[in-house]
């Protein structure tokens, strides 16, 4: 199955600031180098409503597997 | 390029609040509909609002529309059409109730009827006292709002277009709007929708300041479109700022944080609201705390290496408060500000928040203008409504929880217009001119073969510092003067960006150049507006109109106490009246009053 990356860049746009902000950080620095199986896993999180998304980015909530949790460290890296 | 033509009875631009209400009364009563969205429908900037939706349902305390028509009228400071207030108000129960008819969960009280909590400017007995009037799900009241219309959309076969982005506004020579053109990401292919009514929902502007609480989708796209077809805008010098953005992101902190006992201070650590609000502090009203702390950046007594923030102090509140009551703060302040509220306070500035102007219509949805001696002309087969609309019930100044409400209201409102148009034959399909989409095609040929020219990016952020600097929380005349003159500089250099990325599909460098185009006429309008505005009032503060004991609060009603509407051809400017008179004869009009808390 093929991922298409402007797709995905697209459905960065989130409805909460918070997350348009933690996006833009990870779309400029890691997103480019991201693999076929990073992007599955930035598609699942994607699907996530807006308020349960940014729990589990603010560590509010814990990611639901180590795939996910490995792109919620690069949305949470500085 | 050929262009592919879809026909329906309507089309809507814009699935948040204000797009699926209209949506499912037009779907209910059989019309064949579509919904055209930048985005999934339940990631709509409705999904933001937390803090709840106005009704004199008088759950919690007493209460009754006139009540909240009053403060509404209050609020707008005396700017708001007294009918359309009216209106709003004696519709908001009903339109609340309905919305816990579709299932919408919200917080209850003990009897199990609808909780309310109280809401800045919102009182009791005309000003006496605060009042519960505003009814929330939690702190996802836009989220759960969206949720239940969506799902009551998708029931009554709403057809939706997902990640379709509407270009212009289709008009023919006696101005008739017949739809849009709209690009489809996925394939890069523009098309026609042609249609009998056209709705416009596609919420705020936000973005075309520096520091804002909006989210990125927010680029007044609806907005834009109209202006440039040639509809005028309506008081777009009235743009809310809310006092606690966090400096540098923008991101919302809540009231509730100084609700709780935070305290704002400068750069010497004085709780400088004590000297400008000496009863309320910390919690006197948005506008005034605003201009409170940008007075204190101004005049040098901010805090940072630059003195351009103030700082929000929470470090007295015991942990377990701050954790338990404010929950999300600690996220925020730590991601966003990078410092443990616990320990350190929070930088924050005045922030962009609420677009109070937009498209002009009447309280029935219907796109007004002045046409052959009569201001309020509708606009055969265009409506709108929301925050991209200006109905107008939020005048200068919106009160927290009446946005929520507008969206209910005016979007059932349009809905129900468009239907009573749709069912008497008042609505047909008039022919499209063979030009219909040229407009939206040039758009795209110029971005396609434009060289040489400037990113996108560096022409919307000198919009957003231009716009942040010169016609901010406080005004000047000398400010706003060069900033006309930069802002139209800034719209001379939109008109030659470049994309480097071509490709068809999914091209966001393309949807951002084109977001670009309506964030400026957004931005010119609201800048040519407020420079031409010579008094305070509401939102719109002058340095050069003060507080005297004859004008109160700089507001002049002799010359001022009228619409602006801006046209974006040569930056016309024009004004209509002010409807001081409310919809039914036995309705007493609110009458004008100095504007005090
Ligand atoms: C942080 C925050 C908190 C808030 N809290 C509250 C609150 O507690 N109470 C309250 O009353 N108000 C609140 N507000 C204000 C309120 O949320 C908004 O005014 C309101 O949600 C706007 O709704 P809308 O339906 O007009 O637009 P939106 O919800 O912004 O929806 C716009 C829609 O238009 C679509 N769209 C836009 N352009 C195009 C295009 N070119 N083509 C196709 N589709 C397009 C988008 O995809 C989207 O579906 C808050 C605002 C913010 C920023």
């Amino acid at each position: 199955m093929m991922i298409n990356r402007g797709r995905l860049r697209w459905q960065c746009r989130r409805a909460l600031l918070e997350l348009d902000l933690v996006f833009k950080r990870f779309l400029e620095r890691d997103f480019d180098q991201l693999d076929d199986q990073q992007l599955v896993a930035l598609e699942e999180l994607l699907r996530l409503e807006d308020h349960d998304l940014w729990a589990i980015v603010n560590g509010s909530k814990p990611s639901r597997d180590g795939r996910e949790g490995a792109i919620v460290a690069l949305l949470r890296a500085p | 390029m050929s262009v592919v033509k879809r026909t329906f009875d309507a089309v809507i631009v814009g699935a948040g609040g204000a797009g699926l209400r209209a949506a499912l009364q037009l779907s209910e009563a059989g019309m064949k509909t579509a919904v055209l969205t930048k985005v999934f429908p339940t990631r709509s900037h409705t999904v933001a609002a937390q803090g709840g939706v106005a009704a004199s349902l008088g759950n919690s305390t007493e209460d009754n529309w006139h009540w909240h028509m009053y403060d509404t009228v209050k609020g707008s400071d005396w700017l708001g059409d007294q009918d359309a207030i009216e209106f709003m108000c004696r519709k908001a129960n009903e339109v609340v109730v309905e919305l816990e008819h579709y299932g919408m969960p919200f917080d209850r009280t003990d009897n199990g009827k609808i909780y309310q909590r109280p809401f800045g400017g919102h009182s009791q007995n005309y000003g006496q006292s605060p009042v519960s009037r505003s009814c929330a799900a939690a702190d996802r009241t836009g989220h759960a709002m969206l949720h239940a219309l969506y799902q009551r959309n998708v029931r009554a076969n709403t057809q939706f277009f997902v990640e379709w982005m509407a270009l212009d506004l289709i008009r023919d020579g006696d101005g008739n709007v017949l739809g849009v053109t709209a690009l489809e990401m996925e394939t890069g292919e523009v098309c026609i929708f042609h249609c009998k009514a056209t709705i416009f929902a596609t919420g705020g502007a936000g973005r075309i300041y520096h520091s804002s609480t909006n989210a990125f989708i927010n680029t007044g796209d609806g907005v834009g479109m109209a202006a440039r077809a040639g509809i005028p805008l309506e008081d777009m010098e009235f743009w809310q700022f809310h006092p606690t953005g966090v400096a540098g992101a923008g991101v919302l902190i809540t009231e509730g944080v100084r609700g709780e006992g935070g305290i704002l201070r400068n750069g010497s650590g004085e709780r400088f609201m004590e000297r400008y609000a000496p009863n309320l502090k910390d919690l006197a009203s948005r506008d005034v705390v605003s201009r409170a702390m940008t007075t204190e950046i101004n005049e040098g007594r901010g805090c940072g290496p630059d003195k351009d923030y103030v700082l929000l102090d929470i470090t007295h509140l015991a942990p377990e408060t701050i954790m338990k009551r404010l929950p999300g703060i600690h996220e925020i302040a730590m991601q966003f500000a990078g410092v443990d509220p616990i320990k350190e306070p929070i930088p924050v500035v005045p922030t962009c928040h609420y677009q109070m102007g937009g498209i002009p219509t009447n309280y029935k949805g219907q796109v007004v203008v002045p046409k052959d001696g009569n201001p309020n002309t509708p606009v055969v087969g265009f409506y709108a409504a929301g925050e991209c609309a200006c109905a107008s019930v939020h005048g200068a100044n919106r009160l927290g929880t009446n946005s929520l409400l507008d969206l209910l209201v005016f979007g059932k409102s349009a809905g129900e217009t468009v239907v009573e148009d749709f069912t008497s034959g008042n609505l047909s399909l008039r022919p499209l001119p063979a030009d219909a989409a040229d407009v939206s095609l040039a758009r795209l040929a110029r971005l396609e073969s434009q060289t040489n020219g400037e990113s996108v990016f560096d022409v919307g952020l000198e919009m957003r510092r231009t716009m942040q600097k010169h016609a901010g929380v406080f005004r000047f005349d000398a400010l706003l003067k060069e900033g006309v003159a930069r802002i139209k500089d800034v719209a001379e250099r939109a008109k030659t960006t470049e994309i480097k990325d071509k490709s068809k599909v999914w091209n966001t460098a393309r949807i951002e150049a084109l977001e670009l185009d309506n964030l400026i006429e957004v931005a010119r309008a609201t800048i040519v507006s407020a420079e031409a505005r010579k008094e305070s009032r509401g939102a719109h503060v002058r340095d050069d109109a003060p507080d005297t004991a004859e004008f109160p609060n700089g507001r002049n009603d002799g010359e001022w106490l009228k619409h602006t509407l801006w046209y974006s051809d040569g930056d016309r400017l024009d004004y209509k009246p002010v409807n001081l008179k409310p919809m039914n004869d036995d309705t007493k009009p609110i009458v004008l009053a100095k504007r005090t808390y």
